[in-house]
């Protein structure tokens, strides 16, 4: 494969003071490539978005400290600036939130919105910068975008405004677009349209596109690898096809199985992942899905996995599973 | 939206809206009838008083002792005279320069003040937060007018002196507003995207934290320029504002007790003026608030 766009390393995100925090990022590693997606997949509070703020440098402001490495066109992101890191944020990386509702400054018109991205990274006219945003509206299947410019979010419906907000994160044609839970806050046939479009763009840009969310279903559209998320650590990696038809990591299985298939006849009733996922203020020794794992050994709770290749197409952070593949 | 607002928008050329038209809209100010009358109210008030020295009007100082206590609409004084025969007309607008100046001075300056301090403590917490707002909690914690009296008791009395203390004293009530404004607006997630786009911090305020702290802050100055002018003749009565016998509403009532019961004409015109400058400040700031806030505009 080519070299990544970008490479993340180790990345541990805390919250709080050192005695007594919480580390809701332990350890995350992943690649992301030009011209492919990654899904990065967890139930809620697996730190998926925690991640992803990681990478942008979102989360110091809300007291949150970064270790790691987020290694970007030859810079270490974690290790710049805040000023410099301003010209990054919006110009190479762009972000789409969960939220349309409320991502959007409702005192804005979203003409300007969208002029105003332009403007912290390019010196040109407001004049020309309103003219491109109502090209990027044009661009993402806003029907009559020179006077729609012109609303404010209110006047917009869910799925309109997550237009809006993509043609933001896109106006400085970013080579890494982050997508998190980009359709979850909207209807379902909303959100085949705003993931089609995503799509269609991240193709035409060529970039780099991580989506977050937790809908199986649009990995399975979407993704070209997949991450899984567990308590702040990736478990499982793995392209697409392999990560649904061979699935190794016990968590990603009972996720799996947690999934309606409409082509399945025999009527089986879902299975949900008995008992909750770990206090992350303190996680229990060994694997953090040993507890919860039907497979679980003894030596499952006192040694801690570490997320190591199973094959070319693979890595898994389950003893079980390295066991396996090892010995076969 | 209909579709003659919409021609009276931006220009085609680059069809970007200008500063004016991004943030005010006028078509929505002029729906509400009640700031309409309000403002063209106060732009009569205002009219007269800047004009006071044009229109002919008596001399507010000039006591015609064959006048004393005239009833309104006595020959020449339609509004009546004072006890010393002063006509009451001139004397409301004259002393509207000084009750409008008081009333509107220390508002602006304080609203100005306000909206850094308390966008700034709510922006940036720790160090400069603390420091801000307990300063500012020093001030809150004296009874308003003991302060302002005090202030002024150390400057020399006078206009200017007037304005300074009481804007002093209104600077925590706006900046107590804008910082737990500021921190509501801070914690939506239009802002993480707005930080997520590259936005410096001098962009959030100006163009995401301060459209959003404004219409609160405009919609309180108003209801605040009614009380203001109230303390001013309050600071007035005590000797520490403006100076005898310089006209002032407030001071007007203030001589005006003494005769209450024999011609209550006297306190009641200037205490009307005062209720009716009052209210049409509260409707003109509703009408603002409209026309500021575009989700407000739709009713």
């Amino acid at each position: 494969m080519a070299n990544p766009i970008l490479e993340v390393r180790d990345l541990v995100t805390r919250f709080g003071s050192p005695a007594r925090g919480v580390t809701v990022v332990d350890g995350v590693g992943f690649s992301l490539y030009r011209g492919r997606t990654t899904a990065l997949v967890g139930e809620s509070g697996s730190g998926k978005t925690a991640t992803a703020l990681s990478v942008m440098r979102l989360v110091e402001s809300s007291g949150a400290t970064v270790a790691g490495a987020v290694r970007y066109d030859g810079q270490d992101l974690l290790a710049l600036e805040e000023r410099a890191m301003r010209h990054i944020r919006g110009a190479r990386l762009g972000m789409v939130f969960q939220d349309p509702l409320t991502s959007l400054n409702p005192a804005l018109r979203i003409g300007s919105q969208i002029a105003e991205t332009i403007l912290a990274h390019e010196a040109v006219s407001a004049g020309e910068a309103w003219s491109r945003a109502v090209d990027l509206l044009k661009r993402v299947g806003l029907p009559a975008p020179a006077e729609r410019a012109r609303d404010y979010p209110h006047q917009f419906s869910g799925g309109m405004r997550q237009r809006v907000m993509i043609a933001a994160a896109i106006a400085c044609s970013p080579e890494i677009i982050i997508a998190d839970e980009p359709t979850t806050a909207l209807d379902l046939t909303v959100q085949a349209k705003i993931l089609r479009l995503l799509h269609e763009l991240q193709r035409e840009m060529g970039a780099a596109l991580l989506l977050i969310t937790h809908d199986l279903g649009v990995v399975a559209a979407m993704a070209d690898d997949v991450l899984v998320m567990y308590a702040g650590r990736i478990v499982e990696r793995a392209d697409v096809d392999t990560l649904f038809h061979a699935p190794r990591h016990p968590y990603t299985q009972a996720l799996l199985a947690c999934v309606l298939n409409i082509e399945d006849d025999s009527r089986a009733p879902l299975e949900p992942i008995g008992g909750q996922p770990p206090d992350l203020r303190d996680p229990p020794p060994g694997c953090r899905f040993a507890p919860r794992c039907p497979r679980a050994v003894a030596a499952c709770r006192q040694v801690d996995p570490q997320l190591l290749p199973v094959s070319n197409r693979q890595a898994v952070a389950c003893l079980l599973e390295q066991k396996e593949a090892a010995y076969g | 939206m209909t579709a003659s607002e919409r021609a009276a928008e931006p220009s085609a050329a680059t069809g970007a809206p200008s500063f004016a038209q991004r943030y005010w809209r006028l078509s929505a100010f002029m729906r509400d009838r009640a700031a309409v009358v309000a403002a063209l109210f106060l732009l009569v008030v205002a009219a007269a008083a800047i004009l006071a020295p044009l229109i002919g009007l008596y001399d507010p100082n000039d006591a015609d002792n064959a006048m004393r206590l005239a009833r309104p609409g006595a020959a020449g004084h339609i509004l009546g005279a004072d006890q010393q025969g002063r006509d009451m007309l001139a004397r409301l607008i004259w002393g509207g320069r000084v009750s409008l100046l008081i009333g509107v001075a220390p508002t602006l300056l304080a609203s100005a003040l306000g909206l850094i301090l308390g966008m700034l403590a709510g922006a940036i917490r720790g160090f400069v937060d603390q420091l801000i707002m307990r300063v500012l909690d020093v001030v809150f914690a004296f009874p308003l007018v003991l302060l302002a009296i005090a202030i002024s008791g150390v400057l020399t009395p006078g206009i200017r002196t007037e304005i300074i203390s009481i804007t002093i004293v209104l600077v925590p009530y706006v900046a107590r507003l804008v910082y737990t404004t500021t921190l509501g607006v801070i914690a939506m997630p239009f802002i993480e995207a707005a930080r997520a786009a590259g936005a410096s911090q001098a962009t959030l305020l100006a163009r995401y934290v301060l459209p959003n702290v404004l219409s609160p802050v405009i919609v309180y100055a108003t209801t605040l320029v009614g009380l203001i002018i109230v303390v001013g003749s309050g600071l007035s009565f005590l000797g520490l504002g403006v100076q005898p016998p310089t006209a002032d509403w407030g001071a007007m009532i203030a001589d005006g007790r003494v005769v209450l019961r024999r011609a209550a004409h006297v306190t009641v015109e200037p205490g009307l003026l005062i209720l009716t400058v009052s209210l049409a400040f509260n409707f003109l700031g509703d009408g603002l608030r409209d026309a500021l806030d575009p989700r407000a505009a739709r009713r």
